[in-house]
């Protein structure tokens, strides 16, 4: 059982005078089996969020808190968190030549872990994970990130969520440039992790289209930084057919 | 591919366009015909253009001077270090090579020959030695001079070796230079990888040329793991015959200084060159690697990729990448990239590429070079799996020298080269497991 507690969260990105205040105090509580859905136009700082909390050092906390079962996720460094519970599915997963998939997913279930991962029942898991994703064998086999394309990306990332089991899984805009196959597959991994077990999801999307597949418990509409309406599934319906119009106007300043 | 080390300062000197004067020398005419006895059993590798060594009045064609090349060291005169060619290289710590007398002194060898492969002699004044490319510079002529013929390793025509050929070249501490020349000669249609394996103690001055016969493919891997305090100039020609391949996989990590000069020329169309490198340079180290791909004939392709790590106080390399497309050399390929990764302050990369580009009817043509420190965009991706950010940067820099390690296709050795880099990066302690395989 996890709670994310996120209360009153303002982030910035640059410094000194070119400092820019991204987001303006989100309030937000993601807890074990509950779905929730971040939704907003471009620029609103949905990514920041995510990245925020994961620890990305390009972004600087300028207020507020973050909480992972009453622990200051702030305090922990980029590691520390995901050791914790924390689990980012990254829009743009970075390449790191060299490192094998198979290597980069044993040295990564290790740290989470605190140890090494039995051989027989990992090399199984890791086998049984990437057939239900659709993956090729030989995909172990290869760099992490390289030369993929955008769908293996994806699948890579839900691969590493469904075998490093968070409590907390934040999947920042996994749906992005993803075929309507490819987007079944995602989804369908994401809510077997769902179904299985004590997982908070933080979904983070700009389009409907991935809440056709994963059901969200709650929708957030973010807009200029902060969130600015918040209800059940049907909030997403309701911008399926509205669109963030509504939203943009009121909110005056938009962040970039 | 995007660029993920942002070009930092340190230690960086990129200069994306030489003038041509200053790239091509000073050496004038046009180049020198095919020589008059051509290396048997080689087809049109044998027949390679021994180089500019014609001293006839320079045409003004608005090409770039002829490289200057010649068997005789007193037609260079003798280096100051301010040369264009020189004025990377420490020519203090390289004089024991270039004030080195004549000599007896050999390197051990240790070598590996599995059939269809010769190993044999040839004296001065040979055929074959006529034919080769010529010495670029004045070691590599004191080299040729004085290595008193040279080595020959022959593969017949249509061979296809079992495994590799191996030749362990030992220095044995001698405070002589060691002078030699190897020639490497692959008949048409073979299939050959050999490996020279440098280590020990050795002042070694050493040339190695390779003709690759028409549509053979061959895989030279030169690693150069030298003790501490040895000083090692070489220059390697390959001469790459019609549609063969040639690879060659560099790999620098021991030594005091190390400077390897390696040109790349076609003898007919639809050859395929691949030169890659490795180098890691701790304190006080001297690695120098210097390129010459000349296209020169059409639809031949080239791709380079080098990627160098410095750690410590004085730690220096030196990566010229230098490519020319002769107006004939229609249809080429070519890619050059260079990546160093500075670990520590007080460390120097230098990387300058440079392409010449005389006809428009090309495939493609790029090079790239980046100095930098750690990618952090890599580094958070690694914590964010929960990989603490001491193992993560061990991930990375292994993964750096492990893409292009794992290009020799030789397990045993690349695991020796992998442990010994890893040995200077430390132990990494989640991955002293052993490797797991997913298939």
């Amino acid at each position: 059982m996890s709670v994310l507690e996120i209360r009153d969260l303002h982030v910035s990105v640059g410094e000194g005078d070119d400092a820019k205040e991204i987001l303006r105090g989100v309030d937000l509580t993601v807890r074990s089996g509950e779905t929730h859905a971040i939704m907003g136009p471009n620029g609103s700082g949905k990514s920041t969020l995510a990245y925020s909390i994961a620890g990305h050092p390009k972004y600087t906390i300028t207020g507020g808190s973050v909480t992972l079962d009453g622990e200051d996720v702030l305090a922990m460094s980029v590691d520390e968190r995901a050791r914790a519970g924390l689990f980012l599915a990254m829009q743009y997963p970075v390449e790191v030549p060299g490192v094998s998939v198979s290597n980069f997913l044993r040295t990564a279930a290790t740290a989470i872990k605190g140890e090494a991962p039995k051989l027989r029942t990992w090399v199984k898991d890791v086998k049984s994970e990437m057939e239900a994703l659709e993956m090729d064998p030989a995909f172990a086999e290869r760099n992490v990130n390289e030369g993929f394309s955008g769908g293996e990306k994806k699948r890579h990332e839900i691969l590493q969520m469904r075998l490093l089991k968070p409590g907390i899984a934040i999947l920042d805009e996994t749906d992005s440039g993803l075929d309507v196959d490819a987007l079944r597959i995602v989804s369908e991994g994401v809510n077997r992790t769902r179904e299985e077990g004590d997982v908070g999801v933080l979904l983070i999307t700009h389009y409907t289209r991935i809440l056709r597949y994963i059901k969200p418990d709650f929708v957030h509409v973010f807009v200029g930084g902060r969130i600015a309406e918040e209800g059940g599934p049907e909030l997403a319906e309701k911008l399926e057919n509205e669109g963030y119009a509504a939203y943009a106007k009121g909110s005056g300043e938009t962040a970039a | 591919m995007p660029d993920q080390n942002a070009p930092t300062t340190t230690g960086l000197t990129t200069e994306s366009a030489t003038l041509a004067g200053e790239l091509f020398g000073d050496g004038v005419g046009t180049q020198a015909g095919p020589p008059a006895v051509p290396a048997a059993g080689t087809g049109t590798a044998g027949q390679a253009a021994p180089g500019a060594h014609s001293h006839g009045g320079a045409t003004p064609t608005g090409s770039p001077a002829e490289r200057f090349t010649s068997i005789d060291p007193d037609a260079f005169g003798v280096p100051t270090g301010r040369e264009e060619t020189w004025r990377f290289t420490p020519m203090k710590r390289l004089r024991p090579l270039l004030d080195g007398a004549p000599s007896d002194a050999h390197l051990t060898w240790t070598t590996d020959l599995p059939e269809g492969v010769e190993l044999t002699s040839v004296e001065v004044g040979d055929p074959l030695l006529k034919g080769l490319p010529e010495p670029v510079d004045r070691l590599a002529a004191l080299a040729r001079q004085r290595s008193g013929g040279a080595a020959v390793v022959r593969v017949a025509k249509e061979a296809q070796l079992g495994r590799p050929v191996t030749l362990g070249l030992a220095g044995s501490g001698s405070e002589d230079v060691v002078w030699g020349h190897l020639v490497i000669e692959v008949g048409a249609f073979a299939k050959a990888t050999i490996v020279l394996d440098h280590s020990g103690l050795a002042r070694y001055a050493g040339g190695v040329s390779v003709l690759v016969g028409d549509s053979a493919q061959v895989k030279l891997v030169s690693v150069q793991d030298w003790a501490p305090g040895a000083v090692h100039g070489g220059q390697y020609d390959a001469v790459v015959g019609r549609d063969a391949t040639f690879t060659q996989v560099v790999v620098t990590l021991g030594g005091d200084l190390v400077r390897l000069v390696s040109n790349v020329q076609y003898a007919g169309p639809g050859g395929s060159a691949e030169l890659f490198g490795v180098y890691f340079s701790d304190e006080t180290q001297h690695q120098e690697h210097r390129l010459w791909v000349d296209h020169a004939v059409p639809n031949c392709s080239s791709d380079v990729l080098y990627k160098g790590a410095l750690q410590g106080e004085g730690a220096r390399t030196v990566w010229i990448g230098d490519v020319r497309i002769r107006p004939a050399a229609t249809g080429t390929e070519t890619y050059e990239l260079n990546r160093n990764l500075v670990l520590t302050d007080g460390a120097r990369a230098d990387s300058v590429p440079n392409l010449e580009i005389e006809t428009g009817e090309i495939v493609g043509a790029g090079h790239a070079s980046a100095t930098g420190r750690f990618d952090d965009e890599q580094l958070f991706y690694l914590c964010s799996r929960g990989i603490e950010a001491e193992t993560a940067r061990r991930l990375v820099v292994r993964g750096f020298f492990a893409d292009v390690v794992q290009r020799i296709g030789l397990d045993a050795l690349q695991d020796r080269l992998m442990a010994a880099i890893d040995e200077r990066l430390g132990a990494l302690p989640a991955l002293d497991e052993q490797p797991v395989e997913v298939s």
